[in-house]
């Protein structure tokens, strides 16, 4: 074969892998709506996560803002300690309230922000004071199955 | 009966001490050709002379095979997803299994049968020949001048095959799954975007690829200078090539994905 046509081929070999990989990063990744280098870390104790793990969306108005980072247990306060990585375009007032929320019936958990109404922002190692725990299954029907017994014993 | 169990003993002693042994000349085999690649870098030409015979002629089974894996991922991961109501998510399924694993492990799988097998029979060949005792001769190293171009070649071109195999394979579910099922486009490509992550999942099976290709070039060229100098010294070398470097990927593959996927989720 000629070393023209050798070299060529290669080259079409190199700009088709090198645009599979774009693909897969821009494409299929989406690497552009999340940027870990620009972002502010705050943390939040909660009772309960539930099936919460690291790397969990974190959104506002179902919009990614950030994601878990750490998930700790508490040794102080006997619950979890979550550590949030928000993007610093997106800033919060002091008292936003996060809640651990499920996608869907079966989907994945995930950590809403609420947005409050203090003047003051959340900063960089800031605490979120306001959380509320993980919809729990067993708990709820627990308490389902107790509110049915009283109904029943009131009547 | 004693002397039988004697005799078996001795025999898996052998083999255990044949293949420690083995290893050792393979592992400095391959620190001989890392020594000596200065030349063919320099040369650049020998490289993308090899780059054709390894990456080039391997893109149509690379292309079709992803293709088909691909729209069988959606087949089945809808036929099952529907069942629960979630089919938007075969999106996910599709993309996550072929970057993380299907796509390095299928394609250096492909590789080795396709490229891997030529290389050692190529080598092998040229020295059933005497073609490497000839460039000897002639001052010429043939690990410098045969051996190393064609182990970069194969370095190279591996985590692009794969990258390719990943993307037709994406394809390959999006065309079975949105143009002839009916799946949603949208919910597609969104649930796979947000579950597809590029540093745990596109980097990491990035990594896995270009391990895999050190791997497999590394096993085809050692076998083919190792080959004995016959007929059929150079395809039992050929076929402990393919075997080996399938039996290698596979366990490569377990280690690696322990190591990049353990603890998260």
């Amino acid at each position: 074969m000629q070393r023209v046509t050798m070299d060529l081929w290669v080259g079409i070999f190199v700009i088709m892998g090198i645009a599979a990989l774009m693909i897969l990063s821009l494409k299929v990744g989406n690497l552009n709506v999340y940027n870990p280098s620009q972002s502010y870390v705050v943390s939040g104790n909660f009772e309960n996560i539930g099936g919460l793990k690291v790397r969990a969306p974190v959104k506002s108005a179902g919009v990614v803002v950030g994601r878990v980072t750490d998930i700790q247990f508490s040794m102080e306060t006997y619950d979890a300690l979550v550590t949030l990585s928000l993007d610093s375009r997106f800033q919060f007032p002091k008292d936003t309230f996060a809640s651990i929320l499920t996608s869907g019936l079966l989907g994945e958990q995930y950590i809403g922000l609420a947005a409050g109404g203090d003047g003051a922002m959340l900063k960089h190692g800031d605490k979120i004071m306001k959380t509320n725990s993980a919809m729990v299954l067993e708990e709820l029907i627990g308490r389902f199955l107790f509110n049915k017994a009283a109904e029943d014993d009131s009547l | 009966m004693f002397k039988h169990i004697v005799s078996g003993t001795r025999h898996i002693g052998h083999q255990v001490i044949e293949g420690a042994w083995r290893l050792g000349v393979a592992t400095r085999f391959f620190f001989l050709v890392l020594l000596k690649s200065g030349t063919s870098l320099r040369r650049f030409n020998l490289i993308i002379r090899e780059l054709y015979f390894t990456g080039v002629l391997s893109l149509i089974i690379i292309i079709v095979s992803g293709l088909f894996v691909g729209m069988v991922l959606g087949l089945q991961g809808y036929e099952t997803l529907q069942k629960y109501g979630s089919e938007s998510a075969v999106g996910t399924l599709v993309a996550l299994s072929l970057v993380r694993e299907l796509g390095p492990v299928v394609s250096a799988l492909l590789f080795a049968s396709r490229a891997g097998s030529a290389i050692t029979a190529e080598i092998g060949l040229m020295k059933a020949t005497e073609q490497l005792a000839a460039m000897g001769m002639m001052a010429v190293d043939p690990i410098a001048r045969v051996v190393a171009p064609r182990f970069w070649a194969g370095v190279i071109s591996m985590p692009f095959l794969a990258a390719i195999f990943s993307v037709m394979g994406v394809f390959g579910g999006y065309l079975v799954t949105v143009v002839f099922i009916g799946v949603d486009e949208g919910a597609y490509w969104s649930q796979m975007q947000s579950a597809v992550d590029f540093r745990f999942d596109i980097v990491n099976g990035f990594i896995k690829s270009c391990f895999f290709g050190i791997a497999v070039t590394a096993i085809a060229v050692f076998e083919g200078y190792d080959a004995p100098p016959t007929a059929e010294g150079v395809s039992g070398a050929t076929t402990r090539t393919v075997v080996t470097s399938s039996l290698v990927i596979l366990g490569l593959d377990f280690i690696l994905t322990a190591f990049m996927f353990r603890g998260v989720s």
